[in-house]
């Protein structure tokens, strides 16, 4: 949905303001980093107001109110109503639990837009399961919620090897729930997914029936209900425009304050990311170091630096390129030209090689703060969800 | 997908909102996590968008507003493409 964006680039048109890395859900493949443990200092209620100002004045319009899990913040009205105000389009992006039909209703009148709620599965236990807590029914209850009161809605379903056979299942569900919108979104390996990626990383044949399951829906339901299916970039020969370019559109602010080109940037070695309660959102995005470190295309070495297709896909993913390669400069492995690919492609032919018995035997690291922990010390992390 | 009646109304569908951005010296449709920016004439097409005015209608208004420009085939065809992008219902 993003691809309108690429011409007026050069402005934060994107906020995505991660209030709390607090979550009552644990899932595995989750987008936010390792250390969650480490942001306990979370930005006041004034600091958010000032950066929903800051930013709208050098003319950001889509505003995500993201988490950890958003509604843990209980000031989370007060926000919405300072972004509407503000001239924002706002998207509150949950996982449903911490809301109930007065809170979805009081949003409402505060301002808020567009409501996005996670499923795991279609299936009540496998959801529970995957999220580490019982939140199946609830989801279903707060969907139904948000339809009542006029909200677009979006399903958010991020797949992976355990999941994926479901989608039909999974597409019933949302049709059946009423979305407007259904992202059906491939894990992609960052963070605990990446430490997870022998037990989630789906099989070329799961992918293949899958997405022609979601290709057929995509044309049946052509005018009720648009399907975005995202298939991992792992599989493909080119990578991903990351985030239209670093520093391009795209801004997020930590739980703490610090402001990142994406939210995965905190994972890069060397960068010092500046936080908004020491500078302006202007300071940061125009002047820092880190917003101008990968801006553009001088810093790019070879392959990408002759290549013609730098202007599409920006050299890809610097957390992935560091991640596989040690080198945050270098061409993101999913490209073919990348001399990582290989290896890249060799790491799936190993993970696929594992029978299904193995890949579900492969015991899941939960997303939770003791994991967090655990991990940062160097410590074997827990294979059972923590109790919440 | 048939023409449209002159007496028919078009409107914006609930999930999207358009507004002028100051920032951008453009008229935008904003919606779920995605925005569109528009050409000078499409803001002043969806400008008057508003589920009152009947296509017949924001034509008049329109010649009124450019000094009588023959733009009625501009007009449908982008009342048609905004449908078929599911911006509007008419």
């Amino acid at each position: 949905m993003a691809g309108s964006l690429s011409d007026i680039s050069g402005k934060p048109l994107w906020l995505l303001a991660e209030l709390t890395y607090r979550c009552p859900l644990q899932c595995p493949y989750c987008s936010n980093p390792l250390d969650i443990a480490r942001y306990q200092q979370e930005l006041g209620t004034e600091d958010w107001l000032r950066v929903l100002r800051e930013a709208r004045e050098l003319g950001a319009m889509q505003l995500g109110f993201s988490g950890g899990e958003p509604l843990v913040r209980r000031d989370l009205e007060t926000l919405v109503a300072e972004a509407r105000r503000l001239g924002y389009y706002s998207n509150l992006i949950t996982s449903g639990v911490g809301m109930d039909a007065e809170r979805v209703a009081r949003f409402k009148e505060a301002g808020l837009d567009h409501i996005q709620i996670s499923f795991q599965a279609s299936d009540e236990e496998l959801n529970n399961f995957l999220g580490g807590t019982a939140s199946f029914r609830h989801k279903l209850e707060m969907a139904r919620a948000v339809k009542a009161q006029g909200y677009p809605m979006v399903l958010n379903i991020v797949l992976h090897r355990r999941n994926i056979d479901q989608i039909e299942d999974i597409i019933r569900m949302t049709i059946e729930l009423e979305a407007d919108y259904v992202e059906l979104a491939s894990t992609q390996y960052y963070g605990w997914s990446r430490v997870n990626v022998d037990a989630l990383l789906p099989t070329r044949a799961q992918l293949a029936r899958a997405e022609a399951i979601a290709h057929d829906y995509q044309a049946r339901m052509k005018d009720r209900m648009k399907i975005i299916y995202v298939v991992p970039d792992y599989f493909e020969n080119r990578p991903k425009a990351c985030m239209n370019g670093w520093g391009a559109v795209f801004l997020t602010i930590a739980p703490d304050g610090s402001a990142l080109p994406c939210h995965a940037a905190s994972s890069l070695p060397g960068l010092s990311f500046p936080n908004v309660r020491d500078h302006s959102v202007r300071e940061i995005w125009y002047e820092s170091d880190a917003f101008n470190h990968f801006r553009g295309f001088d810093w790019m070495p070879e392959p990408c630096r002759s290549c013609p297709e730098k202007t599409r896909d920006f050299g890809g993913c610097r957390c992935q390129a560091y991640m596989l390669t040690g080198d945050a400069t270098a061409t993101d492995p999913v490209c073919d030209k990348s001399p990582h690919h290989g290896a890249l492609l060799a790491d799936v032919a190993r993970i696929e090689s594992l029978s299904d018995a193995d890949a579900a035997a492969r015991p899941l690291v939960f997303r939770n703060m003791r994991n967090s922990r655990a991990l940062a010390a160097g410590d074997e992390p827990s294979p059972s969800p923590a109790n919440t | 997908m048939s023409a449209f009646e002159p007496e028919s109304v078009p409107t914006l569908k609930p999930m999207f909102r358009f507004q002028w951005e100051p920032a951008q010296d453009c008229h935008v449709l904003l919606y779920p996590e995605g925005m569109v920016r528009l050409s000078g004439s499409a803001g002043e097409i969806l400008k008057r968008v508003d589920g009152e005015r009947s296509v017949s209608a924001i034509i008049a208004e329109l010649k009124a507003a450019f000094a009588g420009a023959d733009l009625d085939a501009d007009v449908i065809a982008f009342l048609e493409q905004a449908r078929e992008n599911g911006w509007i219902t008419v």
